[in-house]
């Protein structure tokens, strides 16, 4: 047997080839030339700004971050004045987009496979009303919505004084939604204790009930089991602690309502404007990702004698969820992205804030820059966990 | 069998609960207990939103009156569209100059409606589309013909709309094809930056690109070179599509079969030749119903120019309800706009669904 | 048995229009060619055969450039293949290949298929081209599909219209590519036909196939390559009949 050379291959000495009529190094000129250009022209820019910030006494860096503000925001999760710094209030719209959508994303996904399964459903009535949302809701500009629900809001709803109150707890006016909540009590904290161990507890209880079923084939109603606990415990605890009833009711006192939680119309028409938009893409994403599992997967799982419930649980959810997550993260992306139009309807999120930051300090580079990073990592963060889920989910092919 | 036979075979009907009417309504709203349940809600539903909305909207409304009048009704003031027609369409444009933008977006839709037939898709239709956008761009601005010259900053309403979508569509999309091909080469430079390019534009909103166009472009041109608010406006927009259509064209280049770019490459084509002759124009084909998504979603995205003071239509229906004659109806403008973009709209995500189910089975 | 193996050819009296000369290449650590050392006769008719993964195709993939060598040296018709892109446009445009997959380009019309080559590289005139693309057409029977697209063909058909779009450009050497391995079989004898056509004209050609009715009745050498070299080589009756290796008799035992 001739002995396999596996030296390293060498390329061979060959006549002199003019450069641009090599293959590999003409690769290289194009990319230095491309560099070049790149460069040239960022440099060009660059010196151009250089110039007009001097010029027009605007200074340069982050040093604006340590002086006072001096604008107060709408609201706010922490506490915050128009005496803190430019950073404090820069964290503040931050937290108030991550708020948004933080609440947003929940609400969307919920209303989106709602509405998704509802155009499958064999009700002509109610697939007929799914359609109509999610082709109307798809086909107006967001920013148009949100103008819309905001105009609801200070135009059509009365003011305080003469509210609208459906039930008991819950009114609406000019000012916003504002709803009653129960009355600040030990009880609650250790309800929601209670029902975090009983989370953490159904998940082991699962694991374990798994693994009796691969040893003896006995299933264990884990699930179930867990649905049940995490209604009787809190509720439970609750009796435990005198079963309080009170309940911190909104009070017109002069102009405005105390207590209870307020709504701003600003969020509230945001937060609308945002997941009705969205809830009708994910609407579409959620129809097609069941209807990408072909007839013969749920024919083949019922000739076996699987349960409908056992069908949707074991071959319809698993397929489904793999078509249906990576569009979705992009769509819960999209929904981060447009919450930036808060600007425009006055609720104070991080380019609003920063907005505000550039008009006093005339520092737009880095305001621009500022914006842009917060969103780059939203997006990148989000690109991370789509890689991570799609080489987890991957069917292993051949 | 013989003939007798199937013939005296008696025709026997399927029950009257089967078929008609009766037969339509089981299988469809009450199939089940589960089934009848929804459609009584869902009637119910129905019925309590949608007498309100057809008396507030139809019965108690004013369709062309004054706006004193309107404030003595219950219903919908439709008026206020009437009354500001000529402002919320066309803005700020001079008046008796009128005739030429809507000519512009009469050019504009009737090659729209042209184009959307397959079979006229050649080279010529992408001539005659770029001799139409020329003569649009003649038309808004004048200076030719005796038309007199009408500056950018008063190009306003839906004009303006249509001016952002199609010119940010056509001028986005060979730069968009350049950033696929960019992206999908072997030289690492090339391939580095335009990922990064590509990347960084669909990692953040477009509001923040609008801003750094019109905040940060004047800072960076040299002292004394301005750039028109509309021609910034349109480089955002430019330079955000073109990071989408990329993508989409990747995707359409990634399904082209090796076979092709080997059958060109042993025929001793050029790199540019093999795009230009085998690969683009079948890519291109495969995904024109993504680009008309894109398509639909620049011309959504062209009402934030809002937040820039530019007077897009949604603008224009702003600074109409400002004016303290007609504040307080925005329901009713807005509702009128939400009508006009979802016409549009929905006319385009239609057509090119319809596009995508004829392309999937001609192949 | 294990020497490299020797030149065998009938007429090894004129310049060789193919010379590959100690010939390796890597798909990075995996040695997918070794040592190959190949001259060519103008107007020979080469048949490579072998198991799959031996490396035949990449070998016939290496003179046209489609796939690149790491050591060695390959000459085409005097042309040495290096990174010179002006040599490699010379090689390819004076070597046709016809693919397992036809790789027809669907969008263009039968005769625009052919045109394409002769238009853009040889710089011939329109009318000039179409009307070498019609002899050729002619040539394989199927000038009445001109105006046809590729969709509309069956296999058999495209792949005699991938022969004659290579054979539009006039080249010295047509490489095959296995280019009856995707066919129905009652498709594969009008391709063989026009392939053995093309050999009683002439045409200097490397065949890798599977077809060994083929190879008996029309190759001047049959090589049989193995893990990336060549094994054994010599005239039909030779290999066929008296087949000197053990990795060739076991092959042909497979195969026959």
């Amino acid at each position: 047997m001739k002995p396999k050379d596996n030296s390293t291959p060498i390329k061979p000495v060959e006549a002199a080839v003019p450069f641009w009529r090599d293959a590999g190094k003409r690769a290289i000129l194009i990319q230095v030339i491309a560099l070049f250009i790149v460069g040239g022209a960022s440099y060009y820019l660059f010196s151009n700004t250089q110039a007009n910030l001097a010029r027009q006494s605007i200074a340069t860096g982050f040093g604006f971050f340590g002086k006072e503000a001096s604008f107060e925001i709408g609201e706010s999760l922490i506490r915050y004045s128009a005496s803190d710094t430019y950073a404090r209030a820069l964290l503040v719209g931050v937290l108030n987009t991550l708020q948004v959508a933080f609440i947003g994303i929940i609400l969307t996904t919920i209303l989106g496979s709602v509405v998704g399964i509802a155009r499958l459903s064999t009700n002509w009535l109610l697939s007929k009303v799914a359609a109509a949302f999610i082709e109307v809701m798809q086909n107006i500009p967001v920013l148009l919505q949100l103008f819309f629900w905001y105009a609801i809001f200070y135009e059509s709803f009365p003011p305080p004084r003469q509210a609208l109150n459906p039930i008991n707890g819950i009114i609406l006016c000019n000012r916003g939604f504002v709803f009653a909540i129960p009355e600040a009590h030990s009880a609650y904290p250790a309800m929601g204790w209670i029902f975090l161990a009983v989370l953490i507890g159904g998940w082991f209880m699962n694991r374990w009930g798994h693994r009796r079923q691969e040893l003896t084939g006995q299933a264990f109603p884990a699930g179930r089991i867990t649905v049940a606990l995490v209604i009787i415990l809190p509720l439970l605890t609750w009796f435990l602690y005198g079963a309080p009833t009170a309940m911190n009711m909104p009070e017109l006192r002069g102009f405005n309502f105390q207590g209870g939680v307020t709504l701003s119309p600003e969020f509230m028409a945001l937060l609308l404007g945002l997941v009705l938009y969205t809830s009708a893409f994910v609407a579409e994403i959620v129809r097609a990702g069941i209807q990408s599992i072909s007839r013969g997967q749920i024919e083949a799982a019922k000739a076996i004698g699987l349960r409908p419930g056992q069908v949707l649980q074991l071959v319809i959810f698993p397929q489904a969820l793999r078509v249906i997550i990576p569009p979705l993260t992009s769509q819960m992306l999209n929904l981060t992205k447009n919450s930036s139009l808060a600007v425009a309807i006055g609720y104070a999120d991080f380019v609003a804030v920063a907005n505000t930051t550039i008009n006093q300090t005339g520092q737009a580079i880095e305001g621009v820059a500022m914006i842009m990073v917060v969103y780059l990592v939203f997006s990148l963060s989000t690109s991370i966990f789509m890689n991570w889920y799609n080489k987890h989910m991957a069917l292993v092919e051949r | 069998m013989t003939e007798s036979t199937t013939a005296k075979r008696a025709q026997l009907k399927p029950p009257v609960t089967n078929v008609g009417v009766i037969g339509w309504l089981k299988t469809n709203l009450f199939s089940s207990w589960y089934n009848s349940l929804l459609t009584v809600l869902m009637l119910g539903m129905l019925a309590l939103f949608i007498p309100p909305l057809i008396k507030w909207a139809f019965i108690d409304s004013l369709w062309n009156s004054s706006a004193e009048a309107c404030r003595n009704i219950d219903g919908a003031c439709w008026s206020v569209i009437p009354h500001n027609f000529r402002f919320i369409i066309l803005g700020f444009f001079p008046e008796g100059q009128g005739w030429r933008p809507v000519l512009a977006m009469a050019l504009l839709l009737g090659l729209v409606i042209y184009s959307k037939e397959r079979s006229r898709w050649k080279k010529s239709l992408a001539w005659l589309w770029l001799i139409n956008l020329i003569i649009m761009g003649t038309l808004m601005y004048g200076g030719v013909l005796g038309m007199p010259v009408v500056e950018t900053s008063q190009w306003s309403g839906l004009p303006l709309t249509l001016v952002l979508s199609f010119f940010g569509m056509v001028v986005a999309y060979p730069l968009g094809i350049f950033l696929a091909l960019g992206r999908r080469s072997k030289m690492p430079a090339i391939k580095t930056l335009c990922v990064v390019y590509i990347e960084m534009i669909r990692g953040v909103p477009l509001i923040s690109l609008l801003f750094m166009s019109s905040i940060m472009f004047p800072l960076f041109l040299p002292e004394g070179v301005t750039i028109d608010k509309v021609l910034r406006a349109l480089v955002a927009i430019i330079l955000f599509t073109a990071a989408y259509i990329a993508e989409v064209v990747r995707g359409g280049l990634q399904a082209m079969p090796r076979g092709q770019y080997e059958a060109a490459d042993s025929l001793g084509l050029t790199y540019g030749h093999t795009m230009r002759l085998v690969i683009l124009p079948q890519a291109l084909k495969i995904v024109i119903p993504p680009s008309v998504g894109i398509l639909l979603s620049v011309f959504k995205d062209t009402s934030l120019v809002v937040i820039i003071a530019l007077y897009d239509v949604l603008k224009t229906t702003m600074v109409t309800l400002s004016n303290p004659e007609w504040a307080g109806y925005s329901k009713e403008a807005y509702i009128f706009l939400a009508l006009l973009y979802f016409a549009f709209c929905y006319a385009m995500s239609s057509y090119s669904r319809r596009l995508e189910k004829e392309l999937h089975t001609g192949h | 048995m294990n020497d490299s193996p020797k030149n065998v050819s009938p007429e090894a009296t004129e310049k060789p229009i193919i010379e590959i000369n100690g010939m390796h290449k890597w798909y990075g650590d995996f040695h997918v060619l070794s040592d190959i050392n190949l001259h060519v006769q103008p107007q020979e008719r080469i048949v490579i055969c072998g198991p799959s993964g031996s490396g035949k195709s990449t070998l016939i993939r290496c003179i046209n450039r489609l796939e690149e060598h790491q050591r060695g040296q390959i000459i085409v018709n005097g042309t040495e293949l290096s990174n010179d892109i002006k040599n490699i446009e010379k090689v390819r445009a004076e070597v046709g290949m016809v693919f397992q997959h036809f790789n027809l380009f669907p969008h263009l019309t039968i005769l625009d298929n052919l045109t394409l080559g002769p238009i853009w590289v040889r710089k011939t005139p329109k009318k000039e081209a179409e009307e070498v693309a019609m002899m050729y057409l002619e040539k394989v029977q199927i000038a009445e599909q001109a105006k046809k697209f590729p969709g509309q063909l069956s296999g058999g058909q495209q792949q005699r219209v991938a022969i004659a779009r290579s054979l539009c450009m006039n080249p010295e050497v047509m490489l095959f590519d296995e280019p009856t391995s995707a066919l129905d079989p009652e498709m594969i004898k009008e391709v063989l036909d026009v392939m053995i056509d093309l050999a009683e004209e002439g045409m200097t050609m490397l065949v890798v196939t599977h077809e060994m009715g083929f190879a008996k009745s029309v190759a001047d050498r049959v090589m049989f390559m193995d893990d990336g070299e060549i094994v054994e080589q010599n005239s039909p009756d030779v290999f066929f009949d008296n087949p000197q290796h053990e990795r060739t008799k076991l092959f042909l035992s497979q195969i026959l």
